[in-house]
Formats: structure tokens, C-alpha cells, sequence
């Protein structure tokens, strides 16, 4: 089950050790573009060329359908007209992934360091339990979600009995019940890259600072935190930006009222069919996000945590 | 005893509040596992009040209508994309790993941005060109997405195994007069397959649980996430529950025993 921590190496931080190829003598210079042909191939026409397709769609004039066909007609009012419309869409994915990087960060963070440092014959055993609710469907699992926070389920009874105030008395189609879904969904995103990344932690360095009389909090904040930024870095970027494109929550767990900017996108394609104004919405949430992790990973690259 | 606990909880807490973590990613499987076996008629109300036990639904786990073919066919979809993404990949991270050429940066570009790009812009973007190329939406659309998204993930974890590599078993094997042929079939590839294995279940359990970029790209056809999308709309059978539940019970099971012997095998 040593495969199991490769899950975690996935993605972002992973490009890093592996970008050294190892010396094997000479070889066959074209062999390596044989190899590479058909996936690149597969990429760029499947996903590079949609993509421009989709940048192009979006510049189309809106008042074409799929049956008159569209003219280009390079307007760029559909971005502008997309994102006054539904600033309030942009403003509640954005803030709603935000908050999900931040719940699965601080409650993710412990899991992955126990599984790490503290697991010990048990640490595989605990990551299989990560990786264990994938076994069934994440729309299953939501669902039972809706279960859990319903009117009568037993989430909203405990807090009424704790006397703790909810708005409207309820919890199901509310603002915090579709973080708590984006939380749940994206939790494992976070654990496997902040495991891989304390896992290679040398524990022996947490001693030495143990001996140099610092003290837990320091030794966390100083040592084990810093050390483990690659994971953190890794893990907000796997959580945020599918949860900023995320519509499944939002449509299960709450109403019209807390639709984020993929539900929008989602009717305006296959309901609509406003293709122009679905497409300018797409790159603008790309174009959001896109800037939102080039600022985030120069801040967290080049400062100090704390 | 009480006092010896506490004990135990101040020393280890970071150990608790991980498991506690730990409890809380398995609390809708609970769910799952109870509604599975809840007594339904038809369009009950979707809760765990009234609750009362039955075995039915478990005895024609495709009792509801439709969901025998929906989940056919993502089991077909998914077998297809995971053999199609894993060579595509394989051959990639081989190149990547072994191999100094131009355009390197590039390529790794290309991998990476899929994995970076939200489901929605993935899938609408393939949508608006199977529609401008006129290419009938259905089966093979599917295959095609499919394979394209869990490319990247099985270059990634191919790629991450063979940087893993020691380069000095290779030598040892030419040391040995083990021509190129040879030392790839008997060394790097049985040392390559555990890696090579993790990607194609990776690629398994994106394609058959996907339903954002299945969702646009499908036509008419109805895969199984599409098919429980459709019942949360109508009114959910029971059997959604037993599927799920009996999916997790498996795999679960088998992951654990797999983990169970590895275990015995180190303290033995």
C-alpha cells in the first residue's frame, strides 16, 4: 500500500523531485517524443484547444443561439455583463472556498501530523481511513449530509438543545451547511498533500528543538510548521480551486439564495443555453482564481510563517 | 480508570483530535449504511425519523428503475478511461522521468493545468467543441473527457514512483548482462507496477464517480453519479444506499486485508 502515499505527492509540490531524469546512458534522441506524442496529443486537443474554443465562445455575440449559429464579434461586454450581473455569485465562490481552505486547513492539519508522527504501525491503516469515503460516491455521501443537517436530524436537535441560535431555526439550506459540505467533500484534498509533505519530516529535528529548551508551541510553530509549508501550499490549492467551482453543495444543501457562480454557469449552459455569456463567466472564475493562487503562493513562497 | 484515561488524552491529544477527524470522514458512510436498511415506500421522505429496519432493500439492490443500466455503464466507462489514461500516462511519466529532451517545461505545464482548471470550465469547454465539430454527444464523449482529466493524475503518480526509483538496480541488472529489453521487463517494470497500479485505481475512482464534466458532455445517456443527481431531484431509492454501501463494505475490505498482511509480514 505504498501507493497510497503517492495520492498525497500528487499535484503541485510533486513537479519539484522528480524533474531530474535519471542518467541513462545515451539514448535515442526521439525516443522520448514517441513516448510523449499521444498524451500530448490527447491534451491539447481535449483540453488546450477546448480551452481557446471556450475563450473564443465567450467573445461571441449573445444574441446568436446554438441553432442561428454565433458571430465573432469580439465582444467584450459579455465579461463585464457577467461579472455585475452576478457579482454576488463570484463574491459568495470565492468567499465560500476561502472558508473551506481555512476549516479543512486547521481541522485537517492535525489528522495528517497524528497519521505522520504519531501513527506509527497504525500509519497506513489511518491513511487508508482518509482515503476511505471515496469508496463511495461523493453525491451519495452529500446526500446523506442532507440527512445529518435536516430540520429533524440530529445536528439541529443538539444545538436546539444547547439553546445555540441558528438563523431561521434551521441549518439545511442555509450559508453553513454548504461550507460544511465543501468542507467534508475536500477534507481528504488537504490531509494527503499536508501528510506527504510531514511525513518526510525528520522528527528528530522536533527533539533537537525539544533540547534547545523550546517550548511545544514554538517547536510547532518554528520547526514543524515551516517545514511542512510545501504541504500547506499544495493542500490550499487542491481545496480551493475545486471548491470555488464547486455546484453540487451549493445545489444540495442550499437554496437559490446561496448558489455559487458554478450553478450559473451550469444553467446557463445546459438550461439556458446563453453558451457567450456561460463561457465569459467560466474564464472569469479562472481568470479569479487564477490571480487569487499567484498571489497566495508568492506570499506564502518568499515569507516567513509567523 | 477515568484518571488513566485523562492521562492518556493530555499526552496524546493531537493523536485524539486526528481520530476524532478521522470518526468525522466516516459519519454519512453511517448514514449511508442506515438508510440502506430503512423501510421505504415509494417517495418516502429522505430521513432517519420513523426509522424502521428491512433487509428488502438489499435483496434487489437494482430494484429501482434504471439504476442496473446507469451503473453498468459507469462501470464500463470507468474500465475504458482507466485503461486509456494509464498507458497514455505511463508512456508520459516514462518520458519525463528517464528522459532529457526540449520543451520539457512545456509538457509539464500542459500535465499540471488540468488538475489546476475547476470541473465546470473543463467540462463546458469540451461541450462548446463537441457542439461547434458537430460530434454527437454519448458514449465515447464520455471516454474522452474521462481520459483527458485522469491523464495528468496518473502521470503524476507514475512519475512520483520511478523518481522513487534506486538508478543503481538498473545498473546491476547491465552489470549483469541483463540487455534493455531485459532489464526493463524483469527490473523497472515490476519495480514501476505498484505505481503503475495505484494510478489505474486512481483513475477508476475519478472516472466512475465523476458527474460535473459527465454531466455536460453525455447526451442523453445516464451514468450512475447522473443517475443519483437525477433521483436527489425526484425522490431517492433505497437501493442508491445498498449500492453505496456495498461499494465502500468492498473495497474497504479489501484494502484492509491487503493492509492487514502487509502488517503481519513486517512483525513477522
Amino acid at each position: 500500500m505504498s501507493a497510497l502515499g503517492h495520492l498525497g505527492t500528487g499535484s503541485v509540490a510533486s513537479a519539484t523531485p522528480s524533474d531530474q531524469p535519471v542518467a541513462g546512458g545515451r539514448r535515442r534522441r526521439w525516443v522520448p517524443y514517441v513516448l510523449l506524442l499521444p498524451g500530448i496529443l490527447w491534451l491539447l486537443l481535449f483540453f488546450a484547444i477546448p480551452c481557446l474554443e471556450l475563450l473564443a465562445t465567450s467573445l461571441y455575440d449573445p444574441s446568436g443561439s446554438l441553432e442561428t449559429g454565433y458571430a465573432m464579434t469580439w465582444h467584450f461586454a459579455n465579461y463585464s455583463d457577467a461579472v455585475r450581473e452576478y457579482a454576488g455569485h463570484f463574491g459568495r465562490s470565492i468567499g465560500y472556498a476561502a472558508l473551506t481552505t481555512l476549516i479543512t486547513l486547521l481541522i485537517g492539519y492535525p489528522l495528517a501530523y497524528a497519521i505522520a508522527l504519531k501513527g506509527g504501525r497504525w500509519k497506513n491503516l489511518m491513511l487508508v481511513g482518509v482515503i476511505a469515503p471515496f469508496f463511495t460516491s461523493f453525491l451519495i455521501r452529500t446526500l446523506a449530509w442532507k440527512v445529518i443537517l435536516s430540520d429533524d436530524g440530529p445536528v439541529v436537535s443538539t444545538l436546539n438543545a444547547l439553546h445555540v441560535p441558528l438563523p431561521d431555526g434551521r441549518l439545511l439550506a442555509t450559508g453553513p451547511a454548504v461550507i460544511a459540505g465543501l468542507v467534508y467533500n475536500f477534507l481528504p484534498f488537504m490531509v494527503l498533500p499536508l501528510y506527504a509533505s510531514l511525513e518526510k519530516l525528520d522528527p528528530r529535528l522536533l527533539e533537537a528543538a525539544g533540547d534547545l529548551y523550546a517550548r511545544p508551541v514554538s517547536r510547532f510553530f518554528r520547526v514543524a510548521l515551516p517545514l511542512s509549508m510545501p504541504g500547506v501550499v499544495a493542500g490550499t490549492l487542491l481545496t480551493f480551486i475545486p471548491a470555488a467551482g464547486d455546484y453540487i453543495n451549493a445545489q444540495l444543501l442550499g437554496t437559490t439564495r446561496q448558489y455559487m457562480i458554478g450553478n450559473v454557469i451550469e444553467s446557463k449552459f445546459l438550461k439556458v443555453g446563453d453558451y457567450p455569456g456561460a463561457a465569459a463567466l467560466s474564464f472569469a472564475l479562472m481568470a479569479a482564481i487564477l490571480v487569487l493562487v499567484l498571489v497566495y503562493v508568492r506570499r506564502a513562497g518568499t515569507e516567513e510563517v509567523l | 480508570m477515568a484518571h488513566r484515561l485523562w492521562r492518556w488524552v493530555a499526552d496524546h491529544w493531537v493523536l485524539v483530535i486526528g481520530l476524532l477527524v478521522l470518526a468525522y470522514l466516516f459519519v454519512p458512510i453511517g448514514v449511508v449504511a442506515a438508510m440502506s436498511f430503512r423501510e421505504s415506500g415509494h417517495n418516502a421522505p429522505y430521513t432517519l425519523q420513523n426509522y424502521h429496519f428491512t433487509l428488502r432493500n438489499w435483496a434487489h439492490p437494482f430494484g429501482a428503475g434504471g439504476i442496473q443500466d446507469a451503473f453498468l455503464l459507469s462501470i464500463g466507462i470507468a474500465a475504458l478511461s482507466t485503461v486509456g489514461a494509464t498507458i497514455l500516462g505511463t508512456l508520459m511519466s516514462f518520458a519525463l522521468a528517464r528522459h532529457t529532451f526540449r520543451g520539457r517545461s512545456a509538457t509539464n505545464a500542459l500535465i499540471f493545468l488540468p488538475m489546476a482548471t475547476p470541473e465546470i470550465v473543463m467540462g463546458s469547454s469540451l461541450l462548446a467543441l463537441f457542439v461547434a465539430a458537430g460530434v454527437p454527444l454519448g458514449f465515447w464523449t464520455i471516454v474522452i473527457a474521462h481520459i483527458m482529466f485522469c491523464l495528468s493524475f496518473v502521470v503524476v503518480t507514475v512519475k512520483a514512483r520511478l523518481a522513487g526509483l534506486d538508478p543503481r538496480l538498473q545498473e546491476a541488472a547491465m552489470d549483469l548482462y541483463a540487455d534493455e529489453r531485459q532489464t526493463f521487463l524483469r527490473v523497472t517494470l515490476p519495480l514501476v507496477m505498484p505505481g503503475i497500479v495505484a494510478a489505474a485505481l486512481l483513475s477508476f475512482s475519478l472516472s466512475f464517480d465523476d458527474f460535473i464534466v459527465t454531466n455536460f458532455n453525455s447526451g442523453s445517456l445516464v451514468t450512475f453519479p447522473m443517475y443519483i443527481w437525477g433521483a436527489a431531484q425526484r425522490g431517492i431509492p433505497p437501493q442508491i444506499n445498498v449500492i453505496g454501501t456495498a461499494m465502500f463494505a468492498i473495497s474497504f475490505l479489501l484494502v484492509l486485508a491487503g493492509q492487514l498482511r502487509s502488517l503481519r509480514r513486517r512483525s513477522a
